[in-house]
């Protein structure tokens, strides 16, 4: 018997966010948390509510903390993650609790929109491809497979603090993931709009996002080179 | 109830979707996207090992004509051929402007979009050997296409509805479609969203089984939401079971790992399908595939201690070629199957993988039924492209890596299609307050019921009729017992009711809506799979284990409000090449 933890919140009915426990038989197998949390829904209690999709870790819809650690449900096996017989589940932490386990991920998304995350090159297509040597598609390797679960962004205490000015780790990784590709001619542009105080340099190195990307990429480093960037612009 | 009105509104934000109204909104035409998951989440990006198309890559060589007489072979010569001729002559193009948009396709040394060899590719007409057309990003092909189009959307202002969900269509007096009734899920405000073009690109329905490669949210939305309008269903008798889900999970490996040089082994270790399909091996059509899989598990060679799953083996390819080209796959292994697909092979069994039926449409998207002479007939107003849509390219059999390519191809000519027909002007009559109060009798009546059974174990016992009756192999007998139970499933499934009452992010009610949406998928499926008394692709009889050209060289067309089957004819003249004509297809 595994004893889950959940948070609970509706705002219709709630005046304050409680923690409830379920007791779930899970007949000894090493689930996905996202198992359990469907267990509970069909079996327990059908008003529990969570985002999910692929099931498989490539949708990034249902990053939870999970005791104490950002990752996506649905690849988060139980023997990973429960201590001492004990799930406790919670909502990305930082972000608006609109019920129970799902966030308002408005502001997450507003900064991945604010980096322009489009390929910019005005100068006319081929008829085929632009051409790119595997040497240069290798310098996405890392950056493009982001999954945007929002792990990292609001496992980073910046983010917390200026969600609202501090572009957080996914969102610079996406904007280095343009900068570093050959097809793309929006560079000054693309680093002019991340010099000010906040975009880029309120990372701290903390490297909580590196801690918890489910897809074992490097916010911090990709971050590193931006800054890099911006420096060699300024001298 | 409030009115929001578009010139275009596109149901669903998954690869079909969002190209279709990047095309749209590219034209300047007030477009809106309404999607139940935030679009980045939606199925295409599962998507594993390619876009074929005929780029001329791999091989300079390489025409869009030998493409086609794949697709047409692969589909047991009941997909559309003047369909297929434009998606394999359009497809290039088509893939150049995802590549010019960002796409990050894997690359040759020449700089050029790296291809890799898929099943049932050939050059020549069959006659040259095993070609290589599947256009790839690694082994994230679905997740790179996705994000890409996405962010192209997000350039044009494209509107997003994000986790808001259709639940029926409005028709006016004159059977017209004109918008949708949708569900902002956060809030449970329901609207009436009016458009002069409704697009579908609602997706799969893979989750009618209980073992599936498909997300949860592959609920057949659109099946559903037609069937009950009085649209027509084709082909529906046909699904796609994919030879190599992982054993237990369901979770889908590609098949560019066979593609790549991996290859099947059954418990002796024997590479068996050299003995099934003597040429192209593990890269036969996937039905050929699957079939023969089934058959070693049935003749008790299947591996592990119940014998019922065969293995997929990668090791030999060594560590660099699997981190470099499949890296997603080595990490689905070694979470799901527990497995390091560098050391050992992962034990894989045929789950059921994609809807080859749909909604009948042209190759414009435009919905179809057939009129009382038997002519076919466009639906004003509604559109379909991508999975729910059945134009057909894929007939009986789809082959890989030609999903991704009928979604961009044909988004592409329902947002090109519509924004001509927005241009010369579209008139359709307003619907009425009746038309519009009529829409909402089903969210309404499950909204007031007060009593019924809940939703998880309906949707259990559904899933297990598919899965026991309409698998792999079918017989008469059982798939009439599956009707039967269907049958006695459908009254408790519309009288469901709600766990959860609140309007906030309410999944429960999400739920119910989906579970009728499968029953209606699911229920198509069953009485036109019944009625198709041969073999034919994805089809495969026991009691009747031949192709049948005599009599069903055709689609088949299911009409939900009598549960009568018809047919349909299948387009075999071309505009620009000679007619592929049927012949017994071996690999």
């Amino acid at each position: 018997m595994l004893q889950v933890s959940l948070y609970r919140y509706n705002p219709e009915t709630d005046d304050a966010p409680f923690m409830q426990d379920f007791a779930v038989e899970t007949g000894g197998r090493d689930l996905m948390v996202l198992d359990v949390l469907e267990l509970i829904k069909a079996e327990h209690d059908g008003s529990v509510t969570y985002r999910r999709s692929c099931r498989e870790g490539v949708c990034g819809s249902d990053g939870l903390n999970m005791n104490g650690k950002n990752g996506l449900a649905c690849i988060t096996p139980l023997s990973d993650t429960v201590k001492h017989g004990r799930l406790v589940i919670r909502p990305l932490p930082g972000l608006p609790v609109i019920r129970d386990l799902v966030v308002d991920m408005s502001l997450f998304y507003a900064q991945y929109e604010k980096i322009q995350p489009y390929l910019q090159n005005p100068t006319p297509a081929p008829t085929i491809e632009r051409l790119q040597s595997p040497e240069e598609r290798a310098q996405l390797d890392g950056l493009y497979e982001c999954i945007l679960c929002a792990c990292c962004s609001t496992s980073c205490p910046s983010f917390w603090w200026n969600p609202d000015r501090f572009v957080g780790p996914a969102g610079l990784l996406q904007a280095y993931r343009f900068l570093a590709d050959s097809r793309d001619t929006a560079t000054e542009d693309r680093l002019s709009k991340l010099e000010d105080p906040f975009s880029v340099f309120r990372c701290h190195g903390i490297q909580n996002c590196v801690n918890v990307c489910p897809k074992g990429l490097n916010p911090t480093k990709a971050i590193g080179h931006i800054r890099t960037m911006l420096l060699n612009r300024a001298t | 109830m409030r009115t929001i009105s578009f010139d275009g509104v596109i149901i669903g934000g998954g690869g079909a979707g969002m190209r279709a109204a990047l095309q749209l909104a590219q034209s300047g035409y007030k477009t809106a996207v309404i999607s139940k998951v935030f679009p980045t989440r939606s199925h295409t990006v599962s998507a594993q090992g390619g876009i074929t198309c005929a780029i001329a890559s791999a091989d300079p060589q390489d025409d869009w004509r030998w493409h086609m007489y794949d697709t047409v072979k692969g589909s047991d010569y009941i997909g559309d051929q003047d369909a297929i001729e434009y998606m394999c002559s359009v497809g290039p193009e088509a893939i150049f402007e995802l590549e010019h948009m960002g796409l990050p396709f894997s690359r040759t040394d020449e700089g050029r979009i790296y291809q890799r060899p898929f099943g049932g590719q050939s050059k020549n007409f069959g006659e040259g050997g095993q070609a290589a057309r599947t256009c790839a990003a690694a082994d994230r092909t679905g997740h790179a296409l996705l994000h890409t189009l996405y962010q192209n959307n997000i350039k044009n202002e494209t509107v997003f509805f994000n986790e808001w969900f259709a639940a029926d269509l409005v028709k006016n007096q004159d059977g017209a479609v004109v918008g949708v009734i949708a569900i902002c899920i956060e809030t449970g405000e329901t609207v009436y969203v009016k458009s002069k073009a409704t697009v579908f690109a609602t997706g799969g329905a893979g989750r009618i089984y209980a073992s599936t490669t498909n997300a949860h949210i592959n609920t057949g939305d659109g099946m559903g939401m037609a069937l009950r309008a009085g649209v027509p269903a084709q082909d529906m008798e046909m699904w796609q079971f994919h030879p190599t889900g992982i054993y237990g999970a369901g979770t889908l490996v590609t098949e560019g790992c066979r593609g790549e040089g991996g290859y099947l082994i059954n418990k002796d270790g024997e590479r068996f399908m050299e003995r099934y399909a003597p040429n192209a091996k593990d890269l036969a059509g996937r039905d050929v595939v699957a079939r023969s899989m089934v058959l070693e598990i049935l003749e008790g060679r299947g591996c592990g201690p119940n014998g019922d799953h065969v293995k997929l083996k990668l090791d030999h390819l060594g560590e660099e070629v699997l981190e470099s080209r499949l890296p997603g796959i080595c990490e689905l292994s070694r979470t799901f199957a527990h497995v390091d697909p560098v050391k050992e092979p992962i034990p894989v069994v045929p789950t059921c993988h994609y809807m080859m039926g749909g909604i009948p449409t042209n190759v414009h998207g435009q919905a179809l039924t057939v009129d009382a002479g038997g002519d076919d007939a466009v639906i004003p107003g509604l559109y379909a492209c991508g999975e729910v849509a059945c134009v057909s390219v894929h007939g009986a059999n789809r082959l890989g890596g030609n999903s991704l390519l009928d979604l961009v191809v044909f988004g592409r000519a329902s947002g090109l299609f519509i924004e001509k027909s927005l241009r010369e002007g579209i008139e359709l009559r307003d619907a009425s307050q009746t038309d519009i109060e009529a829409a909402g009798d089903r969210l309404n009546a499950l909204n007031e019921r007060e009593s019924g059974e809940q939703v998880a174990p309906l949707r259990h016992e559904l899933q297990e009729i598919m899965q026991n009756h309409f698998g792999v192999f079918r017989t008469g007998e059982f798939m009439r017992e599956g009707i039967k139970k269907l049958a006695d499933l459908r009254e408790r499934v519309e009288n469901v009711a709600l766990a959860d009452r609140s309007s906030a992010f309410n999944t429960s009610r999400i739920e119910c809506l989906e579970l009728q949406n499968l029953f209606e998928t699911a229920e198509a499926t069953a009485i036109v799979a019944e009625a198709r008394d041969e073999s034919r692709g994805a089809h495969a009889r026991e009691d009747f284990t031949e192709r049948d050209d005599e009599n069903w060289l055709c689609h088949s067309l299911y009409f939900s409000e009598n549960k009568k089957v018809a047919k349909r004819g299948v387009n075999f003249t071309p505009n620009t090449v000679e007619t592929f004509q049927p012949k017994a297809r071996s690999y």
